[in-house]
Parts: C-alpha cells; structure tokens; sequence
C-alpha cells in the first residue's frame, strides 16, 4: 500500500520542531508499524536525509521502550504497543500522522524520541520493598492467596511506556505510579513501607510535573498492557489512609 | 598463555562453601573506598548493581537504554529454574547440575554449574521478598512448570512475563540504591572502550547517546553485564539493540572470548514473513508443555498446505507425523532446544515445511484445549496467543501455530574464571555476556537464573577477594591511558563519519546476517565456513570504505549507534567463524555436518574437543591465537545424550 507519513521532526531539545509529510509506497500489511518506519529511514538514509529518530528496542511489547502517538492515540488504533500495531490495521493511501509523547513532564529529544527517566524517579522515591539481598525467607514462607498474587501481577505488569500520560488531558502520572503502589500494597512483602511508599511516590509525581487525575479514564482505555484504574482508586485509598495516620512527608 | 580457571579445590558439592571462606574480604567501612562500574542493566547487571552497592560500594551504572527496567532480560517469557523440589518430584541441587551439565552436551565447567544450581534456591526466595508476583496455587504456594531439558517440575514464572517481574524486581532494588546515593545511574550511555593501567581494568569510555559527548569514568573494577550477541544475525530474539560492542572492545583490549560459536536457535520462534522484517519474535518454550509440534507426513500434503489447497485443521491425524514425539518418545515435544530446532529443520529440508517459505512446522493446540479446555490454556498461555495472533493475523485457538527456529541466545562469550573475572584483573563479565555455565546448548529458564545467580548471589563475594588485594582511593581519570582511548574512540567515529559511502548499515547488517544464518547458523560445514570466513573479510573491507553514516557525533544520532555495533559484529562474526572451523566435531547448538551419528544427532569428540576455546586478540587483521581450556569431569560421566 501507499501511504503519507505525516512525522514530527525535531532537531533538539531547544528546536521549536514541526511536521514534515513524507510519501511511502510498497507497503506490506505484515509489517508492524516499526518495520514500516524502517523502510522509510532506509529510503532517507540512501537520499543523504536525516533518519527519523524514534525509541525502540525489544519490539515484543515487553520493554516499553517504543511510544509514537500515531492518528492522534498513543501507540496507534489498537490497544497495544506500537511495535505490536501491523500495517493491516491500515488502509491503503491513508495520511498517517505520527507524533512524540506530548507531557510536559516527557520532554522531547529529537524527533520523536521524548526523555522519560521522570518515571524512573517516581519508582526511584518509593517503589520497591527495602531487603537487601540475602538474609530473606524461604520463598514459601509467607503464603500469598492466589486471588491476590493474581491482582498483584496484574497491576505489575505496566511497561512504564508512557502511553497513560500521553492519552490524559492533564498528563497524568496516576496510572503508572498506582500500578506500582497497588502491586506492593497486595502483597505482604510490601505492608512495612506501604504508607509511606505512597505518600513519597505521589510527592515525586507531582514534583515531576505531571498533571492531576480527573478520572476520565483515558489512560486505561489507551494503556497497551490493560492496567486498570482500579489501580488509582487503590492508590487514593492508600494514599489518604497514609496522609491522616502518619507525619512523613 | 595458560588459563587458570581458579576452581576450588575440594568435592564438587563443597567448593563454593569453602570458596566463600576462603576469599579476601574488604572491611565493611573500606567498601565505600571502593568504585565499581557496572555495565548493562539486565538481570546480571542490575542485580549486581544492587547488591553491591547494598554492600557499600560506589557504583557507576550504565545503560544504552533510556531507562535501566528496558534492557532485554525484561523479554524473557517462560521462567526461571531453581533447584526447590517443591513439587516433591525428585529434584534436588544435583540433578539441576547434572541437566544443565548434560543439556549443554558436555562443555560447561562442573564447578560453575554446580554452584549456579546451589544458588538457584536463594534466587527464589530474594524475589519474593522483593515482590515478584510469581504464579501460585490456590494454597498460597508457589506453582511450577516443566521445562525442555528435565524431567522434574522447577520453573517459577509469572504468566508468560517472568523476565520482565524478575528485572522489575532487580530494577527496583537498584533503584532503591540510586534513591540511597549508592547508584549513580547513567541512562542512554554506551559504553565504547574499557581503559587499562599496568594490565588491570582501571574505567570506560562512554558516549552520552543525547550529546555525543565521549567521557572517561574510572573505578576499582568494571563490571560487563552486556548481553548476548545474537544480532550478529540480524535476525534474532534479541531487542534491536543488543550488541556485542562493550564484550568485544574488551575483547581487543585483551579479554579472551570463549566458544564464540556456541549459539542457541530457538525452536518455537515466529516464522519470518517478507524482506521487511527486523526481527523475530518468540513463543516461550512453555508452549511445549502442551502445544504438540508436527508437519504432514508426505511432501504432497505439505505442498497443498502451501499452496492453500487444503487447511491445517482439515488434515487427518493418520497423515500428521509428530516427528519429536515420534523419534524422542521419552521426552517428547520437551526435549532440549538445539534437538527440536534441528529436527525443524530437517522435516523443512525435506519440503515438508508448513507456510509459503517452506520454513515452518506447526505447533499444535488443538489436544490440549480438548483436554483440558479453552479456558485452562487461555489462563496458562493467554498472552502468548494473544501476541501470535497481533503479530500473524490468525487465531492459534483455532488453527495450529506456525512456529521456525531462531538465534535466541548466545552460551559463548568473555572467558571468566570461577570468579566470573576476565583473564584482564579487574574486569568481570556477568550473565549472558560470560561463557561460563551453559556450554554448548542452553536449557530453557536458565538464563534468568545465571543472570540472576552472577548478580545478586556470586560477584557480592568474588569481588571482595579482588578489590582486597588492590589499594582502595580515588583513580583519576587524567591518566595517559584515559586520554589514549577517548582519543582513539573519538578518531574511530571521525573515521565512521567521514566514510561518506553509498550503502546503508542496515545493508551491511542485513548482508552479514545472511552470511552468518546460512553457513554458521543450525548446520555447519567446513566448506561453507570457509566460505564464509572470505565473504566476511570482503564485508568487511566494503563496510569501512563505503558506508553511509549520517549526521553529526554531538547530538542524537541513531545511524552512528548502529554503524558502531555493526562495525564490532563484522569482526565478532569472522571469528565465530574460526571458531566453528576448529570445533571439528558437533556439540549442543554447534552442529557440523560432517560430525554427526548415523541417526543424525551431534556426534561430539571428547578426547580432542572436550576444552573451552579462548581467542585471544592480536591485532587488527591477524589471525586470533587459540587458548584451550580443558573440561575435566570428575563427577559427570560422558555420555552420548540421549532423550529418546
């Protein structure tokens, strides 16, 4: 198929960026949205043209490296990731329009490549249980009930992508930082920190930049790994709970 | 040059215990004189991180990636082996060592793989406490699955997801240290030459992938936890920026790399569909619990498959040849990767492949969801399915999958000896990127346990006998040998740049992939390895006389990150070439034609092949010079492996 690729190019940071259209033919339906991509640096690359630069790296849908709001979804039409969305899902001399995440708190790089390491400072202010390696019980120790190990891994499933602040009006960080809170609120590994772990992660969200929850449920519509927003009421729940019974923070 | 491997004296079961005495240890309030580099932040590389810097000692982490919970051990599916016995099934410490021994056909050292087995139970329990969601059993208890390779039940997974909650965890106890000041963590930083003083590894040369800036780093000693080298095919499992820059530049600053040529190709991979493809994708080997693998019995059936006369579901079992159940009746679907991946091949070769390219065999679901219902399979394998089905466009419920082997894994790398140490002092190599404990085939589920076990449960001790010996205080990194190598990395990206050719990296990528996945992939022969070592050396001097690199080194620049790794995979592959032409004989993933029994499974030779072989660099364009390490088995006995 042939299509119009309509890309976000930036050189930098501080370039002001806007968007270029690009015409690409011999398209196949079984490539992902990637693989397309690729075909269309190839051509570029052999005219001498800067390649669109985009972030990718495992392309299974596990690392949560690729981002891309495609038509105006992040990761495009499907709820999955971008690197998962195939070329079928398209039609034949369609205008794609391809963008970067767009969040304050998820600066752009260049092109479409944005810098997310604000999530790794959330999980960084509270998103682990303290053992250090070594001295622990015997795995088996502490039965879990299967129902709650299965809400755990649901919630502990998010690939931190992005995809939840880049659908939310208010760039909203609820989402991601909820999974994390939720997944060790469950379990009872997690009970010794837990107040103060959502008390620090929801400080840091907010010191990031991210924006407030209006519970529209965006992100959950557009999350590739369907974390639910049950996740947020439990992080509120978690959260208030936190804030009246203790004096961190 | 002699290789010590530094194995403890003593019975096998004891090593590691006295081992562990025996070492140097450095005082708990020197550890904080102490820096370390970790390079990479998988499995291997951030548990170690962690668990070091837990210890006290400063660590410098880095990562390509934008964020260390990205890096590829997040993709692993199935599970992690660990020696509990939970199941009462009759598993113990041993008799993970001896299927990891036996499963890697004989050429793995006994005293690291006894002790990988050993420490396997204690990886279990560090990631429950920090949270893993490991799968359960309506009791609270923790669930198993069997695995290629064994006859006992010891995978731990969590859902088809358990290399992503196992780096979570380990992400998240780095993290822990980076929010305590212990980690500084450098993201989007590659790692382009390790630095050496007086012989010992002293820093690293990095580039900031944002800037381009080319800065030295320096420490006590450099930790490589960088991965596998399967892109060397362009195809692979691998993310796409696996790489085997950082273990080759060490390589060339004199660290041995052993059986580069032991590679793994996964059986149950997504068949490739058209030119387009960057890379393959593949089903966790746990589908071979249940899902049954076969092609139809004649050529005539298959070619109407392909020609879409007839549908997979529509052939009747009397014309449906289980070829791995039929020839392995013991094992079955489950026998070890390299075993099934061959077989693929040779019902393909005889044109009874399944797709359009002739290069699949079915994976079947249909006996299971009758056994055991829709639901009960969906609930094991969902994802999977579900990821089939985005990716084929067809519905594996319904209609068997198409599966094709794959370069998943490579078991060569960076010699280390039992304290995972470089034969360079001070330079460690970790995980993946090490040779260490899978020999000539990997078992499934135990890539996240070596990770994992190097990480958190063996380097926290090895390197203390180390760093004890070496004087503890700053290293500058104003040294001439830092300033030599930002030098030469600087001169090289110049040198890249300045090329101005007329091909893409992609071009020469793609071009040393085939090279590799015809004549060194699943079947190898003298003749085709010669041929290709030639093809190579010609790649190689069209790679650097007319390649097309764009853009500048100080901004964001993709095309030079790639033409960079590219560079390193030209040269890595010309010598798993040498390698796979010396190893005159067939072992695990290493299959030479000429090698083979009269049934056509690997014929090894243990009285002239029964060694590590190191390659030790001597300079550019010469021939690598040959280090052997003998295997000595003092509690295996040798066997032709058998899992019929």
């Amino acid at each position: 198929m042939n299509l119009t690729l309509k890309i976000w190019r930036q050189k930098n940071n501080s370039d002001k960026g806007g968007f270029k259209d690009y015409k690409l033919g011999g398209v196949s339906e079984d490539m992902s949205f990637l693989e397309m991509l690729d075909v269309l640096n190839e051509e570029l690359s052999g005219k001498g043209e800067d390649p669109v630069h985009f972030d990718h790296d495992c392309r299974e849908g596990i690392c949560g490296m690729c981002s891309l709001y495609i038509n105006g979804k992040p990761h495009g039409p499907q709820q999955t990731t971008t690197c998962q969305l195939h070329m079928r899902s398209f039609h034949d001399g369609e205008t794609i329009t391809i963008e970067p995440w767009r969040a304050k708190a998820f600066p752009v790089l260049k092109d479409l490549v944005t810098d997310r390491s604000a999530f790794d400072r959330i999980i960084q202010a509270g998103g682990y249980v303290s053992v250090n390696t070594g001295g622990v019980p015997d795995a088996n120790e502490i039965p879990i009930p299967k129902t709650i190990a299965d809400m755990a891994m649901d919630a502990a499933q998010c690939i931190g992508c992005g995809a939840c602040v880049a659908a939310c009006k208010n760039a909203s960080a609820m989402l991601f930082t909820s999974a994390k809170v939720s997944q060790l609120a469950l379990l009872p590994q997690g009970q010794v920190e837990r107040k103060t772990r959502a008390e620090k992660m929801v400080a840091q969200m907010d010191a990031e930049g991210f924006g407030a929850c209006t519970n529209t449920g965006a992100c959950e519509a557009e999350c590739p790994k369907g974390i639910s927003i049950t996740n947020i009421a439990r992080m509120n729940r978690e959260y208030f709970s936190a804030v009246v019974s203790s004096q961190n923070v | 040059m002699i290789l010590d491997s530094k194995i403890p004296e003593g019975p096998l079961a004891e090593k590691w215990t006295k081992h562990k005495f025996n070492v140097k240890l450095v005082n708990p309030a020197n550890k904080r004189k102490y820096d370390v580099i970790v390079v990479g932040t998988g499995l291997a590389g951030a548990s170690a991180a962690a668990s070091l810097a837990e210890l006290g000692y400063n660590v410098k982490a880095f990562c390509f990636q934008d964020s260390p919970r990205r890096a590829h051990s997040i993709a692993a599916q199935g599970g992690i082996n660990a020696a509990k016995n939970y199941q009462n099934d009759g598993d113990s410490v041993y008799r993970l060592f001896y299927d990891t021994i036996k499963g890697g056909d004989y050429r793995a050292r006994e005293s690291n793989v006894y002790r990988l087995a050993e420490v396997s139970v204690k990886i279990i329990d560090q990631c429950v406490a920090q949270g893993v969601p490991f799968a359960r059993e309506y009791g609270g208890l923790l669930a198993n699955r069997s695995f290629g390779g064994a006859q006992v039940s010891r995978t731990f997974y969590a859902r088809g997801q358990t290399g992503q909650q196992l780096l979570l965890g380990a992400y998240s106890a780095l993290s822990r240290q980076v929010a305590n000041g212990k980690v500084k963590l450098y993201p989007r930083t590659e790692m382009m030459d390790v630095v050496t003083i007086d012989g010992k590894a002293r820093g690293i040369i990095t580039r900031n992938l944002i800037t381009g800036a080319i800065e030295s780093h320096s420490a006590h000693a450099v930790l490589l936890c960088t991965g596998g080298y399967g892109n060397v095919f362009f195809l692979s499992t691998n993310a796409m920026g696996s790489n085997v820059t950082a273990a080759w530049r060490a390589h060339k600053k004199g660290a041995l790399m052993a059986n580069p040529c032991f590679t793994q190709i996964h059986p149950t991979c997504i068949p490739v569909s058209g030119d387009h493809q960057s890379k393959l994708t593949l089903m966790s080997e746990s589908l071979r619990n249940d899902g049954r693998v076969w092609v139809p019995a004649t050529v005539a059936t298959a070619e109407k498959l392909r020609k879409g006369q007839i549908k997979a579901n529509e052939i009747k079992e009397e014309d449906r040849d289980y070829f791995l159940e039929r020839k392995y009746p013991s094992f079955g679907n489950l026998v070890p990767r390299d075993v099934a991946s061959r077989n693929a091949k040779y019902v393909c070769d005889e044109g009874r492949g399944v797709n359009e390219t002739g290069e699949a065999v079915f994976l079947d679901f249909r006996d299971a969801i009758k056994r055991d219902g829709k639901d009960t399979i969906s609930a094991k394998y969902g994802n999977l399915f579900d990821m089939y089905q985005q990716i084929t466009g067809e519905n594996p419920y319904e209609m068997p999958m198409m599966i094709y082997p794959a370069v998943h894994y490579t078991m060569g790398g960076l010699w280390v000896d039992y304290n995972l140490m470089t034969n360079v002092p001070g330079l460690y190599a970790l995980g993946e990127a090490n040779f260490s404990d899978h020999g000539a085939n990997r078992l499934g589920a135990s890539a996240l346990m070596q990770g994992l076990a190097d990480g958190y449960f063996v380097i926290p001790y090895t390197i203390g006998d180390y760093l004890a010996q070496n004087p503890a205080g700053k290293i500058g990194t104003d040294h001439q040998e830092f300033q030599k190598a930002e030098k030469e990395v600087k001169d090289r990206i110049q040198k890249l740049l300045g090329i101005k050719g007329e091909k893409t990296i992609d071009h020469f990528h793609k071009r040393l992939g085939k090279i590799m996945w015809d004549y060194c992939g699943m079947a190898r022969t003298e003749e085709g390895l010669k041929k290709a070592k030639a093809m190579i050396k010609e790649l190689k001097a069209e790679f650097w006389s007319n390649v097309k690199v764009l853009g500048d080194n100080e901004e964001l620049n993709q095309s030079l990150e790639k033409a960079h790794r590219v560079a390193d995979f030209i040269e890595l592959g010309e010598l798993m070439v040498d390698d796979a032409l010396n190893r005159n004989e067939s072992c695990g993933g290493h299959f030479r034609e000429e090698y083979q029994t009269p049934e056509g499974e690997a014929l090894r030779d243990d009285e002239g092949f029964a060694y590590v072989a190191a390659w030790k660099y001597i300079g550019e364009g010469q021939e690598e010079e040959l280090v052997k390490e003998p295997l000595i088995f003092e509690n295996v006995k040798l066997t032709q492996r058998s899992y019929k």
